[in-house]
Order: structure tokens, then C-alpha cells, then sequence
């Protein structure tokens, strides 16, 4: 018999008391009514534990680092105890052709009932030789695991929308999982983030648990619970833009008052993500609380929208690095400029054949 | 309405509707220009409590309202196009299959650029300005109300009717909020430099060509300065 997620976090230690805590939290998380935490704990014990195979394609291992240095112990062994044990290549005991054995080993066993985390992204360019797992392309392995996977989880930016490695000029081609060519038609749930906030991770795969369903996906196929809302309509410094007080300069008398950061380019009113509400490392602060504004690391192209401390993004089309401020601005000049030559011209023009109507006037 | 005309040359060209919605438009135009800017570009921060100020919030609610009255202007624009005269119908239906049309255009770009010493008279919009107005203006109006709502969307939430006409399939066609930004305040600028264009080349035709421009759009009365065809 498969053993359950309960099974195995008694495993590891965690008390039945912490294992509550655990499903009131996140049923709290997914945004449902307290009842649903003993529904959640019933799935937990009883259910067969989804195995999940964690892939690593072109990525900084961010999203891992962000669960193992969760501030929440809990979390954190929930998360280990969920996710890691059937293969993660940062994380696993097994090495070399062993750990390689696992994945067939989880694609034959559970054929149509894993879950596919992918963390990173496969390059594309000369054949997918830019990342190279067990001697070979990663492409290769994701399409291999993709094949009998029940859905992918696109863990971080890297997966969803291809971050750091896809800014341009994109080299190696570096491309996010739903956008690769012939990988099987399997749904997939975007977690973006540069990381992702730990505590969403762990509850898309609680839900997906419980429910028996995948969450309910927003237009661009991010759980709605989570990605649903704008960093900045939950900020609470958001008082202090409507009433028009921002930072000016890193060290203003605003900056220590903790004043709005939209001057000095916060992303919270363009980025869809839940950290200012359910933070980080144990809802302790989340980047605008300790003073610098959002960089927007769970928005498509983030890398590619102009400078992290300015509103305007830099518009690279123009040749030189400008803004929509400039461009408008100087196409405005150049149409008032013309229009007053263009004024100066008629006037003389007028001016002319008036004179040349009217030889007998003088 | 028309009460009689101003002279024997006189033809009324704009209905007194039609000149309202001028008048609302080019405030709307001006308080949403205005109002955008200073969404992009804040004004100096203000000092004291947040609670004692709402001075962006206020600026974004002009913005949002003036947006709903734009939009409202410019649908009850359309449905003047069709029952108003014949005029009305030229901003949204300009006769672009017409071979006669693309000879004034042309008539027109010679008559700019010094090449013809006559102008031709219109009793409406002479067709280089019809162009104008309807790529620049229309369409760009059409494309600041779509991005405009799909970023008013992204506040009012998404279980709004805006999220769901607008929103919903602006941000990833853009590919997110930030890009739909970028757009929305690159045609701002578009529209400014229609508005100066427009506005020059209105002040100009009053003055050098053969029928009244100014006065009309106030009047609605097109007055021809001569006889001749």
C-alpha cells in the first residue's frame, strides 16, 4: 500500500498537533472556511501520497532554497517530507545513475498519477546541449516525464515565464515549460516567483490533494487564490500612496517613515503575487515592509521591463534607452516645432501673395 | 437650433449635440493627459499623516471619471455618427474606397507642403484631416479606453465586469500589467501630438483657407469667404 502524506510526516517527527496546525493554515491559505482543515487533515491521513517527481532544468535553485530556509520549521518539514522524497536532484541521497534509476522507476510505478514540479527551464538552442542532466539535453528528460504525468507544476519564473535565463537577447533559448515544442498536452499550474513563496507551494499540493482537482487557474494559468490580486491593492503602505507620500530619495525622511515606494519604481501596482499577504519566512516581512520596493520577479519578462527603481519601463526599440516619457515627449516636441515652421511658412507665403495680388495697393 | 444663417455662403455643418460633445471631449482629453502624467509621475510628496491626504487618490479618481466620460462621449459620438447629418458620419466612416477621397488627400499633402497656391472647399472635414482623425483619434481613443479599462480592472477586482470584458485578455495579450502601462502612456503622447496638430492646422485653415473653421465648431455654421467653386 502507498502510504500517506500523513504517514510520512509522522515519519519525520512532526506531531499529530503540528499536523493540524499545518491543515489549518493551509486551508486559512487557500482561502477556505475553517471547517475545511479537518478535510484537509482526512485527505492528508487517507489519501495515497501524490509522488512527486522535481525536476531541475536551467534555474538557480532559488525555489529550493526558499523551502529549506523557511522560517517555519513546519512548513518546511511538511514541504521536505511532501515533495523531496521521490526524486530532487539538490536534495536526494542518491547520486549518479541510481538517482537517474529513480525517475523510470517513478514513471513506471505511477504511470498518470504523478506530479510533475518543474524548477527551471530547458534551453532549446543547439539541441538543448546548454543543460545537460545524465548526459543528457534536459528537454529530453522533461518531454520523458511529461508523457505519464497526471499535471506539471511550473515552480518558479524560471518554468512559468523563463526569467533570467529568457531576458534578451536569450542565448540559449531558454524557454518556459508550456511554451515547449512537443511536450505532451498535460495541465499545467504556474507558481511563478524568483522564488515562490514556500507556503504556496506546499498548499497547491495540499489542494491538489484534497480536492482531487487542480485549483482553479486564473487567464494565465496561475492559481486564482494566490495570484489573484496585486502586490500593491494588499500593501499596507498602500495609505500612503493614495494620500500622495512617497519615498524620494533611500534616505528621506519618508523612506524611515515607511512611506509609499512607487517613485522609486515599485512593481507591487503591475506584479500578482500574495506576498504582501502571506509574506515570508514565517509572514515576517516581504520586500517593500523592509524598505525596498517590489521587483515584480512573478511578472512574464520581468528582466526585460527597464530598471528595478523606475516606474517608466525603458523602451529599447528606440535604439537608445528611453522611456514613454521621452519618446512621447520629444515626438510632441517635434510636432509643435513643426507645426509653428509650418506656421511661419503660411504667414510668409500669405504675406507674399497678398503683395503680389495687390501691385497697384502701395 | 439653427436659428438662421449667418450669411447667403453659410452652411450648418455641426449640430448643437455634436458641438457639446466637442467641447466635453477636449476637457476630458485635457484632464486625462494631465491626470495620466501625474499617475506616471507623482507630484511631490506631501508631508504629515496619510490620513490627513488623499491627493493621488483624488487624481486617480478625476482619471477614472473623466475615462467614463470620454467613453460615454465617444459611444454617444458613434450613435451621432448614424443619426446625426450627413457631416456627423465622417469621423467613423471615412469614404477610404472612394478614389475622389484619396485625391483630396492628396490635394491636401500638396496644399501643407506649400505645393498649391488654392485650397479646395469642404463643406465638412477636408480628407487629410478626416485621416487624421480617424486613425489617430478614433483608434487611438478606442485602443486608451480597452487598455485603460483593463488597467481599471486590475483595481476594481477580479470578479468585475471590467476584469472580465477588458482585463482578462488585455494583460496577457500585452503580456502583463506593466507592458499594458507602457502602451497606455505611449498613445497618450500620440493624442497629444494629434491635439497640437489639430489644433494648429485649425487655427491655420480659419486663416488661410476659403471657409470658417473656429467660428463653426462654435456656431456650427461652415461660412465660405467666396463665391467661386
Amino acid at each position: 500500500m502507498i502510504e500517506s502524506f500523513y504517514d510520512v510526516m509522522r515519519r519525520q517527527g512532526i506531531t499529530r498537533r503540528s499536523f493540524l496546525k499545518f491543515c489549518s493554515l493551509t486551508a486559512a491559505s487557500l482561502g477556505l472556511s475553517p471547517s475545511y482543515a479537518a478535510t484537509i487533515a482526512e485527505a492528508m491521513e487517507n489519501k495515497p501520497r501524490i509522488p512527486v517527481l522535481w525536476l531541475h532544468g536551467l534555474e538557480c535553485t532559488c525555489c529550493s532554497e526558499s523551502f529549506i530556509r523557511s522560517g517555519h520549521p513546519l512548513a518546511k518539514d511538511v514541504i521536505l517530507s511532501m515533495l523531496s522524497l521521490d526524486y530532487d536532484d539538490t536534495i536526494m541521497a542518491a547520486a549518479g545513475h541510481n538517482a537517474e534509476a529513480i525517475i523510470d522507476e517513478i514513471v513506471d510505478k505511477y504511470k498518470g498519477n504523478y506530479i510533475l514540479a518543474v524548477e527551471g527551464n530547458p534551453p532549446l538552442a543547439e539541441d538543448g546541449m546548454y543543460c545537460i542532466i545524465g548526459g543528457k539535453p534536459f528537454v529530453d528528460q522533461l518531454k520523458y516525464a511529461a508523457e505519464s504525468c497526471k499535471a506539471i507544476i511550473s515552480w518558479g519564473s524560471c518554468a512559468s515565464w523563463g526569467c533570467v535565463q529568457a531576458a534578451k537577447p536569450n542565448p540559449t533559448r531558454a524557454t518556459p515549460v508550456h511554451k515547449v515544442p512537443g511536450l505532451a498536452n498535460k495541465p499545467i499550474i504556474k507558481v511563478p516567483g524568483c522564488p515562490p513563496i514556500a507556503e504556496v507551494m506546499t498548499a497547491v499540493v495540499a489542494y491538489i490533494l484534497t480536492f482531487d482537482k487542480l485549483p482553479t487557474l486564473d487567464k494565465q494559468g496561475r492559481p486564482q487564490m494566490f495570484y489573484s490580486q496585486r502586490i500593491h491593492d494588499k500593501c499596507y503602505r498602500r495609505p500612503h500612496f493614495d494620500a500622495g507620500q512617497f519615498v524620494e530619495h533611500w534616505d528621506d525622511e519618508a523612506a524611515r517613515q515607511g512611506h509609499c515606494l512607487y517613485k522609486m519604481g515599485c512593481k507591487g501596482p503591475t506584479t500578482y503575487n500574495a506576498c504582501s499577504t502571506v509574506r515570508w519566512n514565517e509572514g515576517l516581512s516581504f520586500p517593500i515592509q523592509s524598505g525596498h520596493g517590489c521587483i515584480g520577479c512573478s511578472e512574464d519578462g520581468f528582466w526585460d521591463k527597464g530598471s528595478f527603481y523606475d516606474r517608466l519601463t525603458t523602451i529599447n526599440q528606440f535604439g537608445i534607452e528611453a522611456n514613454a516619457d521621452a519618446v512621447g515627449g520629444t515626438a510632441a516636441a517635434i510636432v509643435g516645432a513643426g507645426a509653428a515652421v509650418h506656421a511661419g511658412i503660411s504667414a510668409l507665403n500669405r504675406a507674399k501673395h497678398v503683395d503680389s495680388k495687390q501691385p497697384g495697393a502701395e | 437650433m439653427s436659428a438662421h444663417a449667418p450669411s447667403p455662403n453659410a452652411v450648418y455643418v455641426y449640430e448643437v449635440p455634436l458641438r457639446i460633445w466637442h467641447g466635453v471631449n477636449a476637457l476630458c482629453l485635457i484632464v486625462l493627459a494631465v491626470t495620466g502624467y501625474l499617475i506616471a509621475s507623482p507630484l511631490p510628496s506631501v508631508g504629515g499623516e496619510a490620513s490627513e491626504h488623499f491627493l493621488m487618490g483624488y487624481i486617480r479618481f478625476a482619471h477614472f471619471a473623466a475615462a467614463y466620460l470620454f467613453t460615454i462621449g465617444l459611444l454617444f459620438r458613434l450613435y451621432w455618427a448614424i443619426a446625426g447629418n450627413e457631416h456627423a458620419k465622417e469621423l467613423f466612416f471615412p469614404p477610404l474606397l472612394s478614389k475622389n477621397f484619396w485625391c483630396g488627400v492628396w490635394h491636401e499633402i500638396r496644399w501643407y507642403a506649400f505645393l498649391v497656391k488654392e485650397p479646395n472647399k469642404y463643406l465638412g472635414h477636408n480628407p487629410l484631416a478626416m485621416l487624421f482623425m480617424h486613425f489617430m483619434f478614433v483608434w487611438g481613443s478606442v485602443f486608451m479606453i480597452v487598455t485603460g479599462f483593463a488597467l481599471y480592472g486590475e483595481g476594481s477586482g477580479q470578479n468585475s465586469w471590467q476584469y472580465a470584458v477588458f482585463s482578462s485578455w488585455v494583460l496577457p495579450l500585452f503580456g502583463g500589467s506593466q507592458s499594458v502601462h507602457s502602451w497606455h502612456h505611449l498613445v497618450m503622447w500620440l493624442i497629444i501630438c494629434f491635439v497640437i496638430a489639430h489644433v494648429y492646422v485649425a487655427v491655420r485653415e480659419d486663416k488661410l483657407s476659403r471657409q470658417s473653421v473656429l467660428s463653426t465648431i462654435v456656431t456650427g455654421w461652415r461660412v465660405f469667404k467666396d463665391d467661386k467653386p
